[in-house]
């Protein structure tokens, strides 16, 4: 039988479970990304407070998490965690790690587009008796936010290939069904193939967003 | 340095400034400033660039924090308190509570780009003082109005040019109804043909009665708006006196070689 035969007779087959398994990675990268978003303003905040101790603390969250791989952050979270009496269901770690995890890349785009708005901005705030945390509030997020909108996207686009990495802590998303079939039919070509195709299915669309914002980004500045 | 107060002897000052210093690191930029203003008053002050005109206006609402000396705004200490005999730092909350009284007019503007004209006149009475959209946007419109902006009220900032996105922010200070305006060199970001309309409407001003501490390097507007006219120069005020005295009859050398070199201009 050629490749195509093949693709052609099991492809509802292969499609019915993989795309039950998209289901999946679009929840666990939604949850994360969710995480990730909270998190990481908060680590931005810490990191650009007066406070040594807390932009120190903020300084040290973001290094860690950078330079270790995200899979060892996992492992800690998944099988590490019930040692100390936390025990975490497959897609709760999943969530929890990728979430952490992106929280560190987050509070850099954050802190980015926080201090790419013009000093002259908080002080113009000031001046009319806001406080630091109105005028961050009501002047500089709301700015800040359209400068960080395509970097955000980007991030979100990486955060749904990574969600490949929690497969191994059993969550049943895309890359879990895809090996579980490879191991009943051996087809890994087709399988994997069909796999990638609905990832790029799925960041196509983001990555058109992406574009987009930088344009009105740029029409807007 | 005694100031030449108008008004009634013994009339408690509205800004009272008492030797001033501020350093950046070994730069000296403030070398002891004592000054007084009436309510009421308008006060112009000139002088070469690095004079230290621009930080002494940034430290009367604490943008700067002053290396040592007091500034009091009736009478009420700004930026610091006395707790148990010492002076500590106000909390934010506290600074700001007395910025809403010292208007602030920025040489860039500084408007709020995401904001309509209305939008960036009303956020503050909103968010500081409280006050309800209609109300402050009945105020807002008013305060664009005199301004003469009023069928700008939709525009964002990117659309006016500089002289209406200046006039827009100078509604923004009215709005908050500061005791105390300061205009830190308003019309020096703007082209010459938009000078005009940014003084009209701070000679308006002037003519209500705010009390207004103007740094500029427009020699006639200060002669014709002023009550009093300081010269600075290196962190010191040089000379300080009636327009018609400063810019007919100045004392210091430094006063007549810098008014020389404006004129020349």
């Amino acid at each position: 039988m050629n490749f195509w035969t093949v693709m052609i007779d099991r492809f509802p087959y292969f499609m019915s479970l993989l795309l039950k398994g998209a289901v999946m990675t679009v929840t666990v990268a939604a949850g994360a990304l969710v995480l990730a978003l909270v998190i990481g303003l908060l680590i931005a905040l810490l990191r650009m407070s007066r406070s040594r101790l807390l932009s120190g603390f903020a300084y040290v969250y973001t290094e860690f998490l950078r330079g270790t791989p995200a899979l060892a952050q996992l492992f800690v979270i998944y099988f590490g965690l019930p040692d100390v009496g936390i025990e975490l269901k497959p897609v709760q770690a999943a969530i929890i790690g990728l979430g952490i995890n992106g929280s560190a890349y987050l509070s850099e785009i954050y802190r980015a587009g926080i201090q790419a708005i013009h000093r002259g901005q908080f002080e113009a705030a000031f001046s009319l008796g806001m406080t630091p945390i109105g005028s961050m509030r009501d002047i500089v997020l709301p700015q800040a936010i359209r400068m960080m909108l395509p970097p955000i996207t980007n991030f979100s686009i990486t955060l749904l290939k990574d969600t490949a990495l929690v497969s191994v802590v059993a969550v049943p998303e895309i890359m879990f069904y895809a090996r579980n079939l490879v191991t009943e039919t051996f087809q890994s070509m087709h399988v994997y193939l069909l796999a990638a195709a609905i990832y790029l299915a799925m960041t196509i669309p983001m990555s058109r967003l992406v574009a987009y914002l930088e344009r009105t980004r740029r029409a807007w500045q | 340095m005694t100031a030449q107060l108008p008004g009634a002897a013994g009339q408690r000052p509205l800004l009272r400034i008492v030797d001033l210093y501020k350093r950046f690191g070994a730069l000296e930029v403030l070398t002891g400033i004592d000054l007084d203003v009436a309510r009421g008053e308008k006060v112009s002050i000139l002088g070469p660039s690095g004079s230290g005109k621009t930080t002494l206006l940034r430290c009367i609402n604490y943008l700067e924090k002053p290396s040592a000396g007091r500034i009091y705004i009736d009478d009420v200490l700004i930026g610091e308190k006395l707790v148990n005999g010492r002076t500590v730092h106000l909390s934010d909350r506290e600074l700001a509570k007395e910025r809403r009284e010292i208007g602030f007019v920025f040489q860039r503007f500084n408007l709020f780009p995401h904001l309509t004209a209305l939008e960036n006149v009303t956020i503050a009475p909103r968010k500081v003082l409280g006050q309800s959209t209609e109300e402050a946007n009945e105020r807002g419109r008013r305060m664009l109005e005199k301004v003469g902006l009023g069928h700008k009220l939709a525009e964002y900032p990117e659309r006016l040019s500089g002289g209406q996105q200046q006039r827009v922010a100078i509604a923004r200070v009215l709005a908050m109804q500061p005791k105390l305006m300061l205009f830190d060199e308003a019309t020096s970001a703007l082209d010459p043909e938009l000078i005009g309309e940014v003084l009209k409407v701070m000679r308006e001003l002037a003519e209500e009665g705010h009390t207004m501490v103007v740094v500029t390097h427009e020699v006639q507007f200060a002669g014709e708006v002023s009550d009093r006219i300081i010269f600075m120069d290196h962190g010191r005020i040089v000379e300080q006196g009636p327009p018609a005295q400063i810019l007919g009859n100045a004392r210091e050398t430094r006063t007549r070689a810098f008014l020389k070199k404006l004129a020349d201009r």
